[in-house]
C-alpha cells in the first residue's frame, strides 16, 4: 500500500522537475547559451545531490503535507497538486508548485472540516504581486550595474561569452541544488514516518538512512521530470516572454536567485538575528514568480516593447488557476477515495474544552468566562468549533488558534513499540531519554505530550527570540507525534 | 568540457586578430605591389604577388576555421550570424586586393607616367579605407562604443578615392592620342581599385547595424 501512496509523491516530484527546472536553466537554454541536454544533465545531477544532502538536515520535516493527517489524504493532496502543475506545464506556463500544494491542502481542509489558515491565502496573493515587483526591481538594478562595468571594462566578445556561459552554468547548478534541497521535504517528507526502508550501512564507512533513501527516490523523480518534460516551460521562460541576450539571461537568473536568498532564506534571517543585525523581512516569494518578474524588469527597462504581453497574461492566469484547480481536484478526488474506495482520507478530530485545556488557556492570559458553556462539549470539526467560539466571543486569530489547538483531542499513547518507531538519528541523547521516560503514559492533547517532554529535558523547550530553533523544534515534535501515534 | 572551451576561446580571439591582420596586410602588400609594378621593379612585384596570394590563402583558412568553431561550439549565439557575415565581407576585401594585383600580372597594363601619381594616391586612399574598416572590426569585438570612431573614416577615405578615381578617369579619356582600348583598360583598373573602397564602405554600413543589434 505504501508503494501505491508513494506514487503521488513521485508524480509531484516529477511535476516539480518539469515545471521548476525552467527557473534555473530556462534563460540559459532559451538564449541558446547551453544546450537543453546539458542543462537537463546538470539540473538532474544537482537536484538529486541537493535532495539527498539536505535530507540529512530535514529528515524530520514533514513539509506542507504534514498538516494532512491521513496517508490516503496526503496521497490525494499530492496527486491534486501534481496534476494541477502538470496541466500548467503542458500549457508551457511556469507556476508555483508550493502554491499548488497549498491549494490542494485547502481542498482537503474543506473536505475534512479543518480550518484553513487565512494567512496562507493572503501570502499566496501577496506573492503573485510583490514577488514579481521585487524581482523586477532587482533585475533592473543588476542590469544597470552590469552594463556600467561591461562597457567600461572593454571585454572581448568571446571572453564575455565564456564568462556568461560559466555564470549561467553556476547559477543553474546552485539553483538546481536549492530546488532539490528546498522542495524534497514537500515531496517526500510526509512519507518518511511511514517509510518501510531500513538504514543501509556501507562497510561501516557511511550510512544511508531510510529518509535519505526516500529523498534519493524523490530526487530521481524530480530529475526524470526535468529530463522528460521540462523543455516546454524552459522555452517559455527563456524566449517566450521576451527575447533574451545571453547577458540578459544571466542577469535574470542571478537576480531571481538573489531575491530568493535575501527574502526567503531562513538561514540568512537566523544569521542576522544571531549577530544582532536587523533582519530582512521574509516576504513570501516564489521561484517561478521571481524569474518572470526579473524578465519583466528587463522588458520594462527596454521600453516594454519586447515583452509578449499575451504570454504574460497567460502565465498570470496560470498562477491564479493553479491553486484553484488543485483545490478542486483535491476535493473531488477525496470524495471519491473516501466514499467509493472506502479509504480514510482524514482522521476525524474532535475538540473538547477539557479542564486541562481551560487551565492552559487561562494561563496564556485568554479570558475563558465567555466560552464556559462550551466546556465539556464535543465538537466534531475545527470549523464547527471555530464557529461556536466566534458566536460567543470576539478573538484574535492567534488566540482562536491557540484555543483550538489546546482543545484538540488527538490521543498519543506511548509504549516501547511506538518509541522504537521514532527514527532517532536527529535527536540528542537527552531528547531520546526524555521520550523514553514517556513510556506507558497516555496524553489526550498533543500539547500535553510536548509539555511533558519539555519538563523531562530542557532540549525539548522552545527558546525566546530564536525563530529558527523554534521552527525546527516544532517540525521535530510534529514528526514525533506522527511516528509515535 | 568547460576547460576545453576555455582553451579554444582564447584561440578564437587570437584567430580573429590574425585574420584581421591578414586583411590589413593584404592592403599593404597591394600598395607595395602596385608601386613596384609602376616603378618597373618586376622581381619585387612578383614577390608581392606571391605574398598576397599566401595572405589570401591563410585568410581563407582562418575564416573557415572560425566558422567551423563558431557553429560546432555554439559560441556567441546571439551574434554568430553577424560575426560570420562580417568575416566573409572582410575576406571579400582580401580577395579583391589579391584579384586587383593579379590583374596587373595578367594584363600588364601600360600606365602612362602622368597618371602614376594619381594612381598611387588612389591606391593609398583605398588602403586607408580598408585599414579603417579593419580597426572598426577590431573595435566591434572588444569595445563596441569605439566602432563609430573608426567607421566615419571609412566613408571619408571612400569619398576621397571616388574623387581621385573620377579625376583620373577624366584625365585618361582626355588623352586622345591613346587608343580607346588602352584608355578603357586603364579605366577598368582604376574602377577595380576604387570598388574596393566602395566594398569597404558597404561593410561599414552593415557593421553599424551589427553594433546596434549587439545591445546587452
Amino acid at each position: 500500500m505504501f508503494a501505491f501512496f508513494l506514487t503521488s509523491g513521485l508524480f509531484l516530484g516529477w511535476s516539480l522537475g518539469a515545471n521548476d527546472a525552467a527557473n534555473v536553466f530556462g534563460t540559459a537554454v532559451g538564449s541558446r547559451m547551453i544546450k537543453f541536454i546539458t542543462a537537463a544533465i546538470c539540473c538532474s545531477v544537482f537536484v538529486v545531490i541537493g535532495s539527498v544532502i539536505s535530507g540529512t538536515g530535514a529528515s524530520h520535516t514533514l513539509g506542507k503535507l504534514g498538516s494532512v493527517n491521513a496517508i490516503a489524504g496526503a496521497f490525494i493532496v499530492a496527486f491534486a497538486a501534481a496534476t494541477s502543475v502538470y496541466l500548467m506545464t503542458k500549457a508551457g506556463y511556469p507556476v508555483s508548485t508550493s502554491q499548488a500544494v497549498v491549494g490542494a491542502i485547502i481542498g482537503w481542509n474543506l473536505f475534512s472540516g479543518s480550518l484553513t489558515d487565512f494567512n496562507a491565502l493572503v501570502k499566496i496573493v501577496m506573492t503573485w504581486v510583490a514577488c514579481p515587483i521585487l524581482a523586477a526591481i532587482f533585475s533592473i538594478i543588476f542590469y544597470k550595474i552590469f552594463a556600467f562595468f561591461i562597457t567600461r571594462a572593454k571585454i572581448h566578445m568571446f571572453t564575455l561569452d565564456k564568462f556568461t556561459r560559466y555564470g549561467l552554468v553556476l547559477a543553474g547548478i546552485f539553483g538546481s541544488y536549492s530546488l532539490g534541497a528546498n522542495n524534497i521535504a514537500n515531496v517526500m517528507g510526509v512519507f518518511v514516518p511511514v517509510s518501510p526502508f531500513s538504514d543501509i550501512s556501507f562497510y561501516g564507512i557511511f550510512k544511508l538512512t531510510s529518509a535519505q533513501q526516500l529523498f534519493f527516490i524523490g530526487g530521481v523523480a524530480i530529475a526524470v521530470g526535468v529530463f522528460t518534460y521540462s523543455k516546454r516551460v524552459m522555452m517559455t521562460v527563456g524566449e517566450g516572454i521576451m527575447e533574451l541576450s545571453p547577458v540578459a539571461a544571466l542577469i535574470v537568473v542571478w537576480s531571481h536567485s538573489i531575491v530568493l536568498f535575501l527574502f526567503a532564506s531562513q538561514g540568512l534571517e537566523g544569521f542576522l538575528t544571531r549577530h544582532g543585525l536587523p533582519a530582512i523581512p521574509l516576504v513570501p516569494v516564489s521561484s517561478s514568480q521571481a524569474i518572470v518578474g526579473s524578465i519583466i524588469g528587463l522588458g520594462i527597462l527596454k521600453g516594454g516593447r519586447g515583452l509578449r504581453w499575451r504570454t504574460l497574461g497567460g502565465i498570470s492566469g496560470g498562477w491564479v488557476a493553479t491553486p484553484v484547480i488543485a483545490a478542486l481536484i483535491s476535493f473531488i478526488s477525496l470524495f471519491f477515495l473516501q466514499n467509493v474506495f472506502q479509504q480514510q482520507t482524514y482522521r476525524p478530530l474532535t475538540y473538547i474544552l477539557t479542564p486541562d485545556a481551560v487551565e492552559r488557556i487561562q494561563q496564556a492570559g485568554i479570558s475563558s468566562k465567555d466560552i464556559k458553556e462550551l466546556v465539556g462539549m464535543e465538537l466534531t470539526s475545527a470549523v464547527k468549533f471555530s464557529s461556536a467560539l466566534s458566536n460567543r466571543i470576539s478573538l484574535t486569530r492567534k488566540d482562536r488558534d491557540f484555543i483550538i489547538e489546546s482543545s484538540e483531542i488527538d490521543e498519543i499513547a506511548v509504549d516501547k513499540e511506538s518509541i522504537a518507531r521514532v527514527k532517532i538519528d536527529w535527536i540528542t541523547e537527552s531528547q531520546k531519554k526524555a521520550i523514553e521516560k514517556m513510556d506507558g503514559r497516555v496524553f489526550i492533547h498533543k500539547w500535553q505530550f510536548d509539555e511533558a517532554l519539555a519538563e523531562a529535558s530542557p532540549e525539548w523547550r522552545f527558546r525566546t527570540n530564536d525563530k529558527t530553533f523554534n521552527q525546527d523544534l516544532k517540525n521535530k515534535l510534529d514528526f514525533i507525534h506522527k511516528s509515535v501515534r | 568540457m568547460e576547460f576545453k572551451i576555455l582553451k579554444k576561446q582564447i584561440g578564437i580571439e587570437k584567430q580573429i586578430d590574425d585574420f584581421l591582420d591578414k586583411v590589413s596586410e593584404s592592403g599593404l602588400l597591394f600598395k607595395d605591389g602596385v608601386e613596384a609594378y609602376l616603378q618597373g621593379s618586376m622581381e619585387d612585384f612578383k614577390t608581392k604577388l606571391e605574398q598576397i596570394a599566401n595572405a589570401e590563402r591563410i585568410g581563407d583558412s582562418l575564416r573557415r576555421g572560425l566558422e567551423e568553431r563558431l557553429y560546432r561550439q555554439t559560441l556567441i549565439p546571439e551574434s554568430r550570424g553577424d560575426v560570420l557575415e562580417l568575416l566573409e565581407s572582410m575576406d571579400t576585401l582580401l580577395d579583391q586586393f589579391k584579384g586587383a594585383l593579379w590583374r596587373f600580372d595578367i594584363e600588364y597594363p601600360e600606365i602612362c607616367s602622368e597618371f602614376i601619381a594619381d594612381f598611387m594616391d588612389l591606391v593609398a586612399k583605398v588602403v586607408e579605407s580598408v585599414e579603417s574598416m579593419v580597426l572598426s572590426a577590431r573595435a566591434f569585438f572588444k569595445d563596441a562604443n569605439s566602432v563609430a570612431d573608426h567607421m566615419h573614416k571609412v566613408s571619408f577615405w571612400e569619398k576621397q578615392s571616388d574623387k581621385i578615381s573620377t579625376r583620373l578617369q577624366k584625365s585618361v579619356f582626355k588623352r586622345e592620342d591613346l587608343r580607346l582600348s588602352h584608355r578603357m583598360q586603364i579605366r577598368d583598373f582604376v574602377r577595380q581599385v576604387d570598388e574596393i573602397a566602395d566594398a569597404a564602405e558597404d561593410v561599414a554600413d552593415r557593421l553599424s547595424i551589427y553594433v546596434i543589434k549587439r545591445s546587452l
